[in-house]
């Protein structure tokens, strides 16, 4: 029974890889290194089959071994998700507004101020019209 | 099927689903952070279930529970507190550090399964866990090695000695070989050797490897750990290990090739070729043609008069640590109604997208980071470019052929009214070629450390306009 059982895990590997291609093929260049730190925190998984070996494990070296997996893959995953959300929180699209301006007034000024130049002008409303 | 294990299994694939769609909402900047909360919730889920199924069991010793939460608490705060005190500009290693972990217990988990299998182990099986140990050694020690390039720990320069393809082939084989004769004849003796093969051969395949190609390695690595990922929940029988195994494999491979193309390499030529010199490399030569240097004043007084300014940061930037100086001037020029943009290449950094989170870092707004496709056209319509700590994707010579960079993609910074380059010396970049930038009548060079330069010109700016 062993083969068809393998044949199921290969095919769940196999159209995994293609969903990956596909999702990530998505990312923008701006993200590649939170993607990057993303893609290292879900391979943090491997924490589970740190868990399992444990199980499983009945003399020292299986000991040994279980610790230092379950070290390594606890490591990966905590850390990989922290990092991550670290990065991504300094993802901004504007300038952190310091206390006592008004974006929309430091976006007016400018337009004011760039007479000559459509596209700042441009720019700078359509950023401001944006959301943060 | 008891409940529990469908249960389990169904827990198991909402896991896998989270990761998917955490990994799609990171196709903005601003859903990333949402995208990595549902990665985190799946996480999560599939650990609870897993611990589920260790106490269902009921088969774990009382040694077994101390040393995994023990296992877990060390790993967790060695984790979390690197997570926490990372320098951006060391992101690199970390990610590096993470690979090499992740690696290695994805090996680990494989040589328990096979010591404790002994020779009931069934031939698929051992071909799982051959390729799970392989792949996983050459991961843990090369991703070490990267990480001690990176932090400067090992020199970045290629190292290198004669006949070190000959040694590399042969561990391959030994590696290999070895794998092959214990799918026939399990022994755990020779399943040493093969991991002893595998994490040499991690070593002699980086240390070959040069400081400019580190964002390829670190991709490739990547890769290589999510496959080791995969590999470990083909031995264990785990779905939620080989879904989220192969799409860590995915991510790696479409990063590795996108860097690679970027630095119009080969895969294999990096692998094999190991140039691609160390930081350091600054051949000085003067290219042929006359170079014109300016002034902090001058400097400042184009980029205070000009309508549209585009800032070029290459790596010399992060190595200079001047992101918040550039940011600083991007700000006063902002402003003054100057509109500002940044050229990023995919290779600027030391990894894929580095010099984003660095500008990010800095509180420059997302927005202005232009990729190189769509900033190409708007070279033409900036008054002044600023190049800071970037070279060879800058060097219109990679537009003709025969020359070391042909056929790379480059920043069309020649295109714009005018040039100013921040560099150190007239030293070479990473191809070790003049750059026909630098010649150009149109191009100013200011030789100076891009933190000083930076600052310099910020306050010179502001002199100027009051």
């Amino acid at each position: 029974m062993s083969y068809p059982a393998l044949l199921v895990d290969v095919s769940i590997f196999v159209l995994s890889l293609w969903v990956g291609f596909e999702v990530i093929s998505k990312v923008p260049a701006t993200l590649h290194t939170p993607l990057m730190s993303a893609a290292n925190s879900i391979h943090g998984i491997v924490l589970a089959g740190a868990m399992l070996i444990a199980v499983t494990a009945h003399d020292a070296v299986g000991y040994v071994i279980a610790f230092l997996a379950a070290a390594f893959a606890a490591m990966n995953v905590v850390g990989g998700y922290v990092v991550t959300g670290r990065m991504l929180k300094m993802f901004r699209r504007r300038p952190a507004v310091q206390a006592g301006t008004n974006p929309e007034a430091v976006t007016a000024a400018r337009k004011v101020s760039a007479p000559g130049s459509g596209t700042a002008a441009a720019n700078g409303s359509s950023r401001s019209g944006q959301t943060a | 099927m008891s409940t529990f294990d469908w249960v389990i299994q169904l827990v198991y694939v909402v896991a896998a689903s989270c990761f998917v769609l955490g990994l799609h909402l990171m196709n903005t900047p601003a859903t990333a952070r949402r995208g990595n909360q549902v990665s985190t919730g799946g996480m999560v889920a599939a650990i609870a279930a897993t611990l589920a199924i260790v106490i269902h069991g009921g088969l774990i010793t009382g040694t077994g529970w101390i040393v995994m939460i023990a296992g877990v608490l060390v790993g967790g705060a060695a984790g979390l507190y690197s997570a926490r005190t990372v320098q951006m500009t060391a992101m690199p290693q970390l990610v590096s550090v993470f690979n090499a972990v992740g690696g290695g217990a994805a090996a680990l988990v494989g040589i328990h399964d096979y010591m404790r299998a002994g020779s009931s182990v069934s031939a698929t099986t051992s071909v799982t866990t051959l390729l799970d140990v392989i792949i996983g050694g050459v991961t843990f020690s090369g991703s070490i090695i990267a990480a001690g390039k990176l932090q400067g720990l090992i020199t970045s320069a290629p190292v290198t000695f004669r006949g070190a393809r000959v040694v590399n082939g042969l561990l391959a084989v030994i590696a290999v070989g070895f794998g092959a004769y214990l799918i026939a004849a399990p022994s755990a003796g020779l399943l040493t050797i093969v991991i002893v093969a595998s994490l040499i051969f991690g070593v002699s395949m980086v240390m070959p490897i040069g400081g400019a190609d580190m964002p390829v390695v670190i991709s490739l690595l990547n890769a290589f750990t999510g496959t080791a990922v995969a590999m470990a929940g083909f031995v264990i029988g785990n779905w939620a290990m080989i879904i989220a195994g192969a799409l860590v494999g995915a991510s790696g491979g479409i990063l590795t090739k996108l860097m690679a193309d970027a630095m119009n390499r080969s895969i294999r030529n990096i692998i094999v070729g190991g140039f691609g010199t160390g930081d350091a490399a600054a051949a000085v030569a003067g290219p042929g043609g006359s170079v014109q240097s300016i002034a902090a004043d001058d400097a400042a007084i184009q980029l205070a008069y000009a309508s549209k300014v585009i800032i070029v940061p290459g790596y010399g930037l992060a190595a200079a640590q001047a992101q918040h100086e550039v940011a600083a001037l991007a700000e006063v020029l902002e402003s003054r109604g100057v509109d500002v943009s940044y050229a990023i290449h995919p290779v600027a950094g030391r990894m894929p997208g580095h010099m984003n989170v660095l500008l990010a870092e800095a509180n420059v707004p997302y927005p202005l980071l232009k990729e190189m496709d769509e900033i190409n056209p708007e070279f033409s319509r900036a008054d002044v470019a600023l190049v800071v700590g970037a070279n060879d994707v800058t060097n219109p010579a990679a537009r003709r052929a025969g020359t070391a960079i042909s056929g790379m993609p480059i920043l069309d910074v020649d295109h714009a009214k005018s040039i100013i380059v921040v560099k150190r010396s007239m030293g070479h970049g990473y191809a070790g070629i003049d750059n026909e930038l630098y010649v150009d009548p149109k191009t100013s060079m200011y030789f100076a450390d891009a933190k000083k330069a930076l600052a310099d010109m910020t306050s010179a700016v502001k002199t100027l306009v009051g």
